[in-house]
């Protein structure tokens, strides 16, 4: 059975603005790609241990040094709107 | 066929350091082939000539100098989700184009400290999400053997460009196969290193636990070349491996006598084309032969490894694309929020599979499914990696076919997510695994199209990755040139 989703909720989720039609059309497929991942559920059991990473690590440190960051101005060019050497964005307080 | 374009790294490397040719003479062959291939292709979505020109002189009077490396003056091709500092990235989406980085990326850094010669950078499936090169916003790549078919993905390009002769050598990344797949579709070679082995720093990320940087060559000997210039510790990247890198070289040319190769009947399928079976069957005998232990071992929960990974790979990529949001690269469309302004930009951005996986990666990765979804898939990764253990213990390598079929048509599975998903279906395991793994090529389908041929080693075990791999490349004399590469096409 294909898996019942509330596909807005998810887009909604995802930052992510499709219309009515988009959300059928996405919604029907992820729910046929879903009744096929739902077959890991019959494999694992709970007293398996989760893989998040191939490698066994803990922490990563580096020396404590100071190198020279991306030119600001540089990274600025690329962006679609910056202000006073910062990125902007529509306004988000009144 | 005499043209320089179609020499090996190892061959091209001889002729400069005997002065024979120059940088400049190999740069001038691969843009000529470029020049009649691409209108076919379209697996180059930048040639930088100008910045191309410039390092083939540097690495000119490097070499003159006496200081070459075996990269020094070798024309490489970088898929388009590295970063090239002031060259466009664009990971072949909507979102991020005509996007000038300001750094490099460390594989990138490295090729460049050695004075490579980047030619340009290659289309791929948008943030390497596909099979095929057919999910770009920049258009297709066809494959040099038919351009009627897909060159796989999602280094499509990066393989095209390789098979074709529009460049010695490329970097392509690879999540669930998309180095090897498309390597085996074009008839070369594609290396998955170890997990860790080669930086992401650089490497536009799309599941950050599954992604790894491998060369595609068009010999065994070749991906070693390239590993040897882009592998180790990296600062950059917390998940680089800190430890000494292995000598690749140290069983390139002791054979196959002794040792333990291992078949899973689960990635031998009923289902699969006949020809990739038969040649597969074939090669394992050929191994057997010449003085490896064939055996045959068990991999059970790998049957389930496509599904943990369809769920898995979208999870990382969901958290992984939240920075392309319209504020500090890339596309924006305007909104009357700022909450408005991303969902529009993403909206309008990404394409048709990176919404798909998006939005999986999303809802696996939600309240109330997290533990159904995502974490049950990291426990049947769990189980994969017990599984190859297991077989490590009585076999050095395991041999399967690289891809369940050769290249299939342009459009004939891009309508049919499932299906396009099941093309990996024998390489997603090593990425659940972090293990490295290769494809080389062994013979054609009676369309004369190429097979590939997969060999999986535990991690760290490139050494024996590439002594099997390199014997396999001996025994299967693989000769034969897509006629894009030669010199019927003008």
């Amino acid at each position: 059975m294909p898996v019942e989703i509330d596909i807005a909720k998810v887009a909604k989720l995802a930052r992510l603005a499709l219309n009515d039609e988009q959300l059928a059309s996405y919604g029907e497929q992820l729910g046929a790609i879903l009744e096929h991942a739902e077959r890991v559920q019959a494999m694992a059991t709970d007293d398996v241990e989760p893989t998040s990473h191939p490698l066994a690590m803990t922490n990563s440190f580096r020396a404590d040094v100071v190198i020279p960051s991306l030119d600001r101005d540089e990274v600025l060019s690329q962006a679609p709107d910056s202000v006073e050497g910062q990125f902007a964005v529509p306004r988000i307080l009144e | 066929m005499s043209d320089l374009a179609d020499l090996s790294i190892t061959s091209a490397h001889e002729l400069l350091d005997s002065g024979e040719t120059s940088s400049s003479e190999l740069l001038d062959a691969v843009l000529k082939r470029a020049g009649i291939t691409e209108s076919h292709l379209h697996a180059y979505l930048t040639i930088d000539k100008a910045g191309a020109a410039e390092a083939a002189a540097r690495a000119d009077e490097r070499i003159a100098a006496g200081d070459g490396a075996q990269m020094t003056g070798i024309p490489i091709a970088l898929k388009d989700n590295m970063v090239t500092k002031g060259v466009e990235t664009t990971c072949s989406s909507k979102i991020l184009s005509g996007w000038i980085p300001p750094y490099d990326g460390t594989a990138v850094s490295r090729l460049k400290e050695v004075d490579a010669v980047t030619v340009g950078k290659t289309n791929l499936d948008e943030f390497a999400m596909g099979s095929s090169t057919e999910n770009s916003a920049y258009g297709v790549t066809r494959n040099p053997w038919d351009t009627e078919r897909v060159p796989g993905g999602s280094s499509g390009g990066s393989a095209a460009v390789v098979a074709a002769g529009s460049a010695f050598a490329a970097l392509g990344s690879d999540t669930g196969g998309s180095v090897r797949q498309p390597a085996a579709l074009c008839g070369v070679v594609g290396l998955k290193p170890t997990y860790g082995l080669v930086s992401r720093y650089g490497l536009i990320a799309f599941a950050s636990s599954l992604d790894q940087i491998g060369p595609i060559t068009r010999s065994v000997e070749d991906a070693v070349v390239v590993l040897e210039a882009i592998a180790g510790h990296d600062v950059m990247d917390a998940t680089s491996y800190r430890g000494a890198v292995p000598d690749f070289r140290a069983g390139l040319s002791a054979g196959v006598a002794g040792l333990r190769v291992g078949v899973a009947a689960e990635l031998l399928r009923d289902d699969m084309q006949p020809e990739v079976l038969a040649a597969t069957r074939k090669m394992v005998d050929q191994l057997s032969d010449a003085g490896a232990a064939v055996r045959q071992v068990s991999l059970p929960s790998v049957e389930y490894a496509l599904s943990a990974y369809y769920l898995i790979a979208p999870a990382e990529a969901s958290a992984n694309l939240a920075r392309f949001d319209g504020v500090r690269y890339g596309l924006r469309v305007d909104g009357e929020t700022t909450e408005e302004m991303m969902a529009r930009t993403r909206a309008e951005g990404f394409g048709p599979e990176v919404i798909r996986r998006i939005l999986l990666g999303t809802y696996a990765l939600s309240a109330g499914y997290y533990d159904a979804f995502y974490g049950q898939a990291q426990r049947v990764r769990t189980l994969v990696r017990r599984d190859f253990a297991a077989a490590y213990e009585n076999v050095d390598v395991l041999v399967s076919p690289t891809s369940p079929t050769t290249a299939f048509s342009v459009g004939e599975k891009s309508t049919d997510p499932i299906a396009m998903y099941y093309s990996d279906v024998c390489t997603i395991p090593s990425n659940l695994s972090g293990d490295p793994a290769i494809s080389v090529p062994i013979g054609l389908d009676d369309a004369g199209l190429p097979i590939g041929f997969q060999v999986m080693a535990p991690s760290l075990g490139e050494p024996v990755l590439f002594q099997a791999a390199a014997e396999i490349e001996r025994l299967a004399d693989f000769t034969a040139r897509p006629r894009l590469a030669t010199s019927e096409v003008t």
